[in-house]
């Protein structure tokens, strides 16, 4: 084959122009993707589907949802190389990889979604302590480079690159510090999940978002990190699930995958009851409190149905399916449970975001849908199109399955 | 009854509004005056309201009523300019009478992450300085009154208009936020002519905002509220001995606003804030009261 030689060692990988016409899919999502970012900076965020209703819109959802799905990154690595769980040795590369495209495609599309770009660095010079969004801000840079760290060493042990005495020496020394890097890569995400969580539960003024609180931290900020430790395993379970079927290999041993469930249903469960908890005194407490009630928080088209799927069929079912043994013995039950895992996570996102925004304060406010634009659509699908470039890159030519030649073998 | 010392918890002046919804027929001269004084652009499609800049809204509600028992009333909505506070018990009137229990948030201040608006502790004018916005849009989310814009567009300035722009106020570019500023540009002239006139304080009247003075029934009233002097905190005092509604929007949310507003119907004032049933209504109404 033509690349072979790049190829990690003892694996065989799909047929060079498969490879390059799969390319060039994700090539034209970056092409959809460069003309609606291309529109949005020439003629302004005007192209979008947001208005002064709606500040935030369809990016900030997907910001959310892949940067809590990304959480796999840091909490394996926290598992892996600090509590040192070995067995989750076969999954942290791809968990890093798929951290990377997560934090990476977010910062990129936040640089389409704030109004003056090239003033981002104002949030660094000019910060204002008492903000979650400054706490965002340094913590998704900061980890950014975190996970690029992380991330080098896989790079630096390509068959080719590695050839470089100098480059291999490198690697091996990362390696070796790498619990330092995957120690602040923790704290530092930890923070910003919480961040974000805690960006809308500050919103005093916003009774579908505000909630009370431990210190300066509002509980939606220890929810948001409790869910995205929760969902992030298994969304890392699930693309490695996903690659194996597509490209027909084995990379993962079942036993890592079910050990990973095991850990999200865990996660997911003790989400599961303080997020209803948190939901009903909410309903019951905070909401009336202000004169509202949840018929009024939950009008369509976000009506309560929202909120049944959710924290029922995308909450409480999957935290118990993936507690037990033999559905995380099952490949198709393990799959179906961490997808409905991730829709959850997904939907929490999309209801703090958009509903919150949507649900009239003023008692002579109307209430309007939201619907986002095709250009906004277009620059939302960039996590696609990246994603599946860096992935089918990384899996092509970077050693980030280290069982693979094992479980080829079996 | 409103103590406004204690509910913004200083000495220091508070700069605030009393609009009397009895008089206001909703003309929209107050808005043009703000856009005139503050140099806010016509945009191109000016039909769609939810992307055009207004920092002085005028919204027309009515008592749901129909022909011949239908009223209508008008809420001009400027910024504001909360304080933030504890929030209060509606029984009491929703005063925040306990000086340990909260800290101050202004919802817009304390978000933006880039410190492009603050609160002015001097005068209780929430501040936004559009060079420094990066356009995260976190304060418009912040905000329950739809006080805060974003400008969507580039302003189609016609040429020449520029000679007809105030000089004292920058316009605004496309990706930043902008709102009311009680005219702050105002109270800076109005300082420098204290200062050189001798003056520790600046005259009642030396100070007010474009849309107080435009107002041709007289609905807007401004001034220092902290100020025994001034006729605002005079009048919304003596409106509530007289037994008058005066209230704020969304005032059990403890934003703490300096925006007082007035009426004699009472199925107005309900429309100033949320209530669960009408016996919730009559609970949040004696504690208004003189």
């Amino acid at each position: 084959m033509y690349d072979s030689s790049f190829w990690p060692k003892g694996v065989t990988r799909g047929h060079p122009v498969l490879f390059v016409f799969w390319l060039l899919i994700c090539g034209a999502i970056l092409q959809f993707t460069g003309i609606g970012a291309f529109l949005c900076l020439w003629k302004g965020l005007n192209q979008t589907g947001m208005n002064d209703y709606y500040a935030f819109g369809l990016w900030i959802v997907i910001d959310l949802a892949v940067i809590a799905l990304g959480a796999g990154a840091f909490f394996t690595s926290f598992l892996s190389y600090i509590v040192r769980i070995k067995e989750l040795k076969n999954i942290v590369g791809v968990a890093v990889l798929i951290g990377f495209i997560c934090y990476t495609g977010a910062i990129m599309m936040l640089g389409i979604d704030i109004g003056q770009p090239i003033r981002g660095w104002f949030g660094f010079w000019h910060a204002n302590i008492h903000s979650m969004l400054t706490e965002v801000m340094f913590c998704i840079t900061t980890y950014a480079i975190v996970l690029i760290i992380e991330l080098l060493p896989a790079v630096l042990e390509n068959r080719q690159i590695a050839k470089v005495p100098e480059f291999g020496t490198f690697a091996h020394n990362l390696h070796r510090i790498m619990i330092v890097f995957a120690g602040t890569g923790t704290f530092l995400s930890f923070f910003h999940q919480g961040s974000l969580g805690g960006m809308f539960g500050v919103l005093f003024a916003r009774p579908f978002a505000f909630r009370e609180g431990f210190m300066i931290w509002p509980w939606t900020f220890f929810l948001f990190i409790l869910s995205a430790i929760a969902t992030g395993p298994s969304f890392t379970t699930l693309c490695v699930m996903i690659t194996e079927k597509v490209t027909g290999r084995k990379l993962v041993p079942h036993k890592t995958k079910m050990l990973m469930g095991k850990i999200s249903g865990l996660l997911l469960t003790a989400y599961m009851v303080l997020k209803l908890a948190d939901t009903y005194y909410w309903a019951k407490v905070m909401v009336p409190g202000v004169g509202s009630s949840l018929d009024v928080m939950y009008q369509a088209p976000y009506g309560t149905w929202l909120l049944w799927a959710e924290l029922g069929v995308c909450g409480v079912l999957p935290a118990i399916m993936l507690l037990v043994p033999r559905v995380r013995q099952s490949y198709g039950l393990l799959f179906l449970a961490m997808l409905l895992n991730c829709t959850g996570i997904v939907l929490n996102r999309f209801v703090f975001t958009i509903q919150s925004l949507a649900i009239p304060v003023l008692p002579f406010e109307k209430f309007i849908a939201f619907m986002p634009t095709w250009q906004e659509i277009a620059v939302g699908s960039l996590i696609l199109g990246y994603g599946f470039l860096v992935y089918s890159l990384a899996y092509r030519y970077l050693p980030i399955f280290p069982k693979e030649v094992e479980l080829s073998q079996d | 009854m409103y103590d406004f010392k204690k509910i913004y918890r200083t000495e220091e002046s508070r700069y605030g509004m009393l609009i009397n919804i009895d008089k206001c027929t909703g003309c929209g001269a107050c808005s043009v005056a703000c856009m005139s004084e503050n140099n806010s652009g016509v945009l191109e499609d000016e039909t769609n309201k939810i992307r055009s800049v207004t920092w002085l809204r005028v919204y027309q509600v009515d008592n749901g009523q129909a022909f011949p028992k239908t009223e209508v009333a008008f809420f001009p909505r400027p910024c504001q300019h909360c304080q933030g506070g504890k929030v209060g018990n509606y029984k009491e009137g929703f005063f925040f009478e306990d000086p340990d229990a909260h800290e101050n948030h202004t919802p817009c201040v304390s978000v933006c992450p880039a410190t492009a608006t603050d609160y002015d502790e001097k005068t209780g004018i929430v501040s936004q300085v559009p060079t420094r916005c990066i356009g995260c849009r976190y304060c418009v989310a912040a905000c329950p009154y739809h006080a805060r814009y974003f400008n969507w567009y580039d302003v189609p300035w016609p040429k020449g208009s520029e000679r007809a722009l105030s000089p004292f106020v920058s316009p605004r570019m496309r990706g930043v936020v902008e709102k009311c500023t009680f005219c702050f540009h105002r109270y800076q002239q109005a300082q420098n002519k204290a200062f050189k006139d001798g003056e520790e304080k600046i005259a009642e009247m030396d100070y007010q905002t474009a849309c107080t003075e435009a107002c041709p029934s007289g609905a807007i009233m401004f001034g220092d509220l902290n100020n025994p002097d001034h006729k605002v905190g005079q009048t919304i005092q003596q409106y509530q001995k007289e037994g008058r509604f005066v209230f704020r929007l969304l005032e059990r949310l403890g934003t703490n606003t300096k925006v007082f507003y007035t009426t004699e119907r009472e199925w107005v004032r309900r429309k100033a804030d949320n209530f669960i049933s009408d016996e919730d209504f009559k609970q949040a109404l004696p504690g208004q009261k003189g």
